[in-house]
């Protein structure tokens, strides 16, 4: 069951969108993320809509299975919903029961922020949904290339990036290992209250963190073997480059952009 | 032609509890090119640490060692002495880096600061030779050991070494991925010419190679041929290690009086061997 596990969300596929380079596609995340932010009023909202419904059909991704990952932070969606239909006050009200004010600008104010939510959520999954792991992280490495002047550690951080993807499946599997070896030997993970189940997992995380020490020993030795010698004169295999393709895709988010600033102005 | 050379070589461990292995207390040998040189030896006889000496992991404390003319002590050529000396290590997961199995291969080269234009074909290439050409955008972790231990050969063959050392690259497979991993080292010794270093407490892969080094308290105690080591049965055993099981057989009945001839190491040789006293009985 653990031999299966995808790292992160990561949807494989070969559309248009998946093939965006990736720097490109980090870069309009951004500007996506500042779009979601200027919007004003519900018209912008149908631009992005728009756009990220475009992006969604391009990507061949389900709709349903983007729908799905706002699951986790639904309870904050409504949560936001609520405090901002009961704390915001206007003119026009709505309902009034005991001390419970309900007026027209807030349920208004509410709907807008938790489409502010929504929105956000759903661009980025669109970005992990259609980018891999791996992908992501090199292209932040590039992208990060320029902070190296300030002494920023960029290659190093993408290095650690890539052996904790690398060995989260490793050590799920370790994981699974011990707790069944531990198991045997009369361990009890599933009972108890949450101090009883807390405790259980100490003979659990010994013996994994144990591991992964050794682990991280071999592996350093072993990258050593290979000449691994930090950042400096390191090449890549994988050259990217920009294509056609990602700059008609920045133009359309630009053009969202623009649609959006026009809707703000008016 | 020899490629690697340690003369003298003593290494100790400032913590010798820590890691549980053996110092190597003045070891000498030569690794001439081309050739299958296997080291065997128990736990703890300081085999590890002796292969870990000849590509500059570990730098001896007194003696030297010398890689095709370059001193393992010179830290300004220590890249090329790795690059020169590829090693292969015996647990398949904790020496796989990257996400995807290409880009494993490519990260020696990628240390090694080949052109990018350079890197995708010598990948291929090395994937190839192992193999392994069908799971190059797999993630390694979907692999199994063998096929695991397969791309950790792609990778060292990837930088071009002379000589690969190969740390008991077989003692966490199962004996399909045994067999998988030696045929592949045997394919590359006999069709590329690989010079092969191997540790390995499993007789009969000794016996693939061309010459065997005994290794006991971080000395070499024996040298040879398979066939002269293997076939001193008793001082193998005095130090506390196996025979391959037809040498084992044949000395048996050496001893209950059967003037076995020659002397048969594996069961095809064992079975002509009886075939022929059968006859002549």
């Amino acid at each position: 069951m653990l031999k299966d596990i995808t790292l992160g969300q990561f949807f494989p596929g070969d559309s248009v969108v998946h093939r965006l380079d990736p720097r490109v596609k980090m870069l309009m995340m951004v500007a996506y993320i500042v779009v979601v932010f200027l919007v004003k009023g519900f018209l912008g909202y149908l631009v992005l809509f728009a756009f990220l419904a475009g992006a969604t059909l391009l990507s061949h991704i389900k709709p349903k299975f983007l729908l799905r990952s706002i699951k986790p932070i639904l309870f904050i969606v409504v949560m936001t919903f609520v405090l901002n239909v009961l704390f915001t006050r206007g003119e026009k009200l709505l309902v009034e029961w005991g001390i419970l004010h309900i007026y027209w600008e807030g349920v208004r104010f509410a709907v807008f922020m938790s489409l502010r939510l929504v929105f956000l959520l759903l661009g980025t999954s669109l970005l992990t949904l259609t980018t891999s792991p791996m992908a992501l992280t090199d292209a932040l490495e590039r992208l990060l290339k320029p902070l190296k002047a300030i002494r920023f550690p960029v290659h190093e951080m993408a290095m650690m990036m890539t052996i904790a993807l690398r060995f989260i499946p490793t050590l799920l599997e370790e994981t699974d290992k011990i707790m069944k070896a531990q198991t045997a030997r009369g361990a009890d993970f599933d009972s108890g209250n949450l101090f009883a189940r807390a405790k259980a997992m100490v003979p659990l995380l010994v013996p994994l963190f144990v591991g992964a020490f050794r682990r991280a020993d071999e592996l350093a030795m072993a990258m050593e073997a290979r000449c691994y010698h930090g950042g400096g004169n390191r090449t890549r295999m994988k050259v990217l480059k920009v294509q056609r393709i990602d700059w008609y895709a920045s133009g359309v988010m630009a053009g969202t952009l623009c649609l959006v600033l026009l809707e703000r102005l008016l | 032609m020899e490629i690697i050379r340690a003369s003298d070589v003593w290494y100790e461990y400032v913590n010798p509890d820590e890691t549980g292995e053996m110092a190597v207390r003045g070891v000498s040998l030569s690794v001439r090119r081309g050739e299958w040189l296997s080291i065997i030896g128990h736990n703890g006889s300081g085999k590890s640490t002796l292969v870990k000496l000849l590509n500059g992991l570990y730098v001896p404390k007194r003696g030297s060692v010398t890689v095709d003319g370059i001193d393992t002590q010179d830290e300004e050529r220590i890249w090329e002495v790795r690059q020169k000396v590829g090693m292969i290590f015996q647990n398949p997961d904790n020496q796989i880096v990257a996400t995807v199995v290409e880009e494993d291969v490519a990260f020696g080269l990628e240390n090694l600061g080949v052109e990018p234009a350079q890197i995708q074909p010598r990948v291929q290439k090395a994937l190839e030779a192992v193999d392994m050409t069908r799971f190059a955008t797999v993630a390694p972790h979907m692999l199994s050991g063998g096929q695991k231990q397969r791309v950790a050969i792609a990778g060292v063959l990837a930088m071009r070494p002379d000589v690969m050392l190969m740390d008991e690259p077989t003692a966490m497979l199962d004996p399909s991925g045994r067999r998988e991993v030696m045929d592949t080292v045997e394919r590359l010794h006999k069709e590329e010419g690989m010079t092969v270093v191997l540790i390995t407490h499993f007789m009969e892969e000794a016996l693939r190679g061309d010459r065997v080094i005994v290794m006991e308290k971080g000395k070499a105690v024996m040298e040879g041929k398979p066939r002269e080591v293997f076939t001193q049965v008793e001082e193998l055993k005095n130090i506390g290690l196996d025979v391959p099981p037809m040498t084992e057989l044949a000395h048996r009945l050496r001893a209950d009086g059967f003037p076995i001839a020659g002397e048969p190491m594996t069961v095809k040789e064992m079975v002509e061997e009886l075939c022929r006293l059968k006859q002549g009985i």
